[in-house]
């Protein structure tokens, strides 16, 4: 899988790039409206990161020209500014999703799997890790073949924690992710242990070879038996 | 004590003084001219006496007063007699009328008649002096009392008149608030110590406003800033964390570097929130409906709740709509319940009441926590040590932006009410 970063901010892009990678995708970088032209020109991408506010001109008139080139890139916007217009004129100009920053590179992590889970799959297609199968459309997991009865919470961390296997999402992502944007006023993430513990057990009981481990109390990891 | 009643309780003390020395003066010269005046009476009586005893020399018998007012009695000659010159004297004399002795000026004189001589008394009634003091004193107390009154009365109606720029400065400096730029109006005054008064004022007024703003939009800019490299640092600390050949040891300092980083970055969003809210770059507004805010954030918080131990309980007394950013609204009452939850001990409960036009957010407790500075930034209760203390003075700035009165009462239990502005109510 390829990814093209659109950014301007270097040390964000350095920070992006290494996130990606580790994902093991080949990532390549653009750093103005003319380099990043000048590669998607050249190259086919499978998804494109683009940040809207570069020096060198407006990220959207460079969806705008993406569209018209009829290519089929998958377009994810990352905006600083927390802009209801930016984020309907993105989509609206056929972006895929859209990401405002500051982020968290699970959530991005998440987003673009999912950006290219839709384009890539049409309506079936399920996550196969060990013995569980994942279908994010239907919301459904199944183990061993057996299905199982995650309520939304449950389903949305097991969800964020597979875009992110084998890698460290923090708690304050995750539960951005799952509670929403504004829990992060709660003061503590405390209450994130409930859920993983009901979710620990389910898994366990049907004998997952899903395990989520606990983080130093930074956060947790999906591993794969 | 008022400026205008301060100085009427000096005058007051003032006058109390000078109407004494004045009253003991006044008294002392009356007496003095009384005393005169009388002393030429009773002279004028005496030779009046003595002219009619060369006339009819039988009153030279009448040797007491009984109903007359002069008395003879014959003396012997001798130096002492000769010597005698005429005394004026106060003395007491019954008196019928009033059942009892009563002063009375007495002139005694040494006359000859025939080649005898004979003493002559005569008298007259004189003032009663406990009377006189009496008289005088209540007199003396209604002046007084009439003189502090109409200083009084004149204060407040003539100095106040004066003084009502003064007055007007301290009224509108009483409801001065820093943060809004509504201009203040002076009253026009002709009176030089006012003019310089207001202008001084504004002066420095206006220097604190720069001042506001500029800390504040340090506080906007420095928060802006920090951001981006408290979020790079993060992550490339989260990227270090995942790589293998850390011992157990690193990582556990890692994970306490990530930790504080975290709640850096936290508290630093908030500090940026409060500046947006502040600077009124919410401006995403629509038609909310309270009751379903409410529902999300109990859903958002049930897990918190839980853990904790504690019952969130929803009266749902109304339907409540408003107007305003869903955002902050949900940040306003995810602060208000999160707090009661987080300061709640086990086994109780929250309880959350929706009414006609106010919200409020009980939780129990043992005593009332100072409410003067329960919404200013960084008051943290001592011992918390994971709040930030900045919570609610999110929740305040949000109340303030949507002119909601957000109060706390203690009645046995926290009570935070946000109250909605009627017109608020569609």
């Amino acid at each position: 899988m390829k990814i093209l970063i659109v950014e301007d901010e270097l040390q964000m892009l350095e920070n992006i790039q290494q996130n990606l990678e580790k994902e093991n995708y080949l990532v390549e970088t653009a750093h103005n409206c003319k380099e990043a032209q000048e590669k998607i020109g050249v190259y086919n991408y499978d998804c494109i990161l683009l940040d809207i506010g570069l020096p060198d001109g407006d990220g959207l008139s460079l969806l705008q020209y993406l569209k018209s080139q009829q290519l089929m890139e998958a377009v994810i916007i990352v905006s600083a500014k927390d802009s209801l217009d930016d984020k309907l004129k993105g989509l609206e100009l056929g972006a895929d999703d859209y990401l405002p920053k500051p982020f968290y590179m699970a959530e991005l992590n998440a987003r673009i799997k999912a950006v290219l889970r839709r384009r890539n799959f049409d309506g079936n297609n399920s996550i196969s890790l060990g013995n569980t199968e994942i279908f994010p459309e239907e919301r459904r997991v199944k183990i061993k073949s057996e299905e199982v009865e995650l309520n939304r919470k449950e389903f949305d961390i097991l969800m964020y924690l597979v875009a992110n296997k084998e890698r460290l999402v923090r708690k304050p992502s995750l539960a951005e992710h799952v509670w929403g944007d504004n829990i992060d006023q709660a003061d503590s993430f405390e209450f994130i242990y409930s859920q993983i513990k009901n979710l620990r057990k389910k898994l366990k009981s049907h004998q997952s070879s899903l395990k989520i481990k606990a983080v130093y109390g930074v956060g947790y990891k999906l591993m794969v038996e | 004590m008022k400026l205008l009643n301060y100085t009427t309780s000096y005058f007051a003390f003032l006058l109390l003084l000078i109407i004494t020395v004045w009253a003991l003066i006044f008294y002392w010269q009356m007496l003095d001219e009384i005393y005169d005046s009388m002393d030429d009476g009773l002279e004028n009586q005496k030779m009046l006496v003595i002219q009619k005893a060369k006339k009819d020399p039988s009153i030279l018998n009448k040797i007491n007063f009984d109903d007359g007012y002069y008395t003879f009695r014959k003396v012997e000659k001798s130096d002492k007699i000769l010597a005698h010159k005429d005394q004026y004297r106060d003395t007491t004399m019954y008196m019928l009328n009033e059942d009892d002795f009563e002063p009375v000026r007495l002139l005694e004189s040494i006359f000859k008649h025939d080649d005898e001589y004979y003493k002559v008394k005569v008298i007259t009634s004189m003032v009663e002096e406990d009377d006189l003091i009496e008289d005088l004193f209540y007199s003396i107390l209604w002046l007084y009392i009439g003189m502090v009154v109409s200083i009084l009365l004149l204060n407040n109606i003539l100095l106040k008149k004066v003084w009502h720029p003064f007055y007007d400065l301290l009224q509108k400096l009483k409801n001065f608030n820093i943060e809004s730029d509504q201009k203040m109006n002076y009253s026009e005054t002709n009176i030089e110590e006012f003019k310089l008064l207001n202008q001084n004022v504004d002066r420095l007024l206006k220097k604190s406003r720069e001042a506001y703003v500029s800390q504040k939009h340090f506080i906007e800019n420095a928060s802006h800033e920090l951001q981006t490299p408290l979020a790079i640092s993060i992550n490339k600390l989260e990227l270090l964390l995942e790589s293998e050949h850390l011992d157990e040891n690193d990582m556990r300092l890692l994970a306490d570097g990530i930790q504080n980083l975290e709640r850096l970055s936290k508290f630093n969003k908030s500090l940026l929130l409060l500046s947006k809210i502040e600077n009124k770059q919410f401006e995403n507004i629509e038609q909310l409906n309270i009751n379903l805010i409410l529902q999300e954030v109990i859903d958002s918080l049930k897990d918190l709740a839980e853990l904790r131990g504690i019952n969130i309980e929803f009266q749902q007394n109304e339907e409540l709509f408003f107007k305003g950013n869903k955002d902050l609204m949900f940040i306003l009452y995810m602060n208000l319940i999160k707090n009661a939850i987080i300061h709640s001990s086990k086994e109780t409960a929250v309880i959350i009441s929706l009414n006609k036009d106010f919200v409020s957010v009980k939780n129990e407790g043992e005593k009332a926590l100072n409410s003067a500075v329960i919404f200013q930034r960084f008051y943290k209760q001592s011992g918390v040590t994971s709040s930030s203390g900045i919570g609610l003075a999110l929740a305040k700035a949000i109340a303030v932006k949507y002119d909601l009165a957000l109060d706390y009462k203690f009645k046995d239990a926290h009570i935070f009410t946000t109250k909605f502005p009627l017109h608020a109510k569609e």
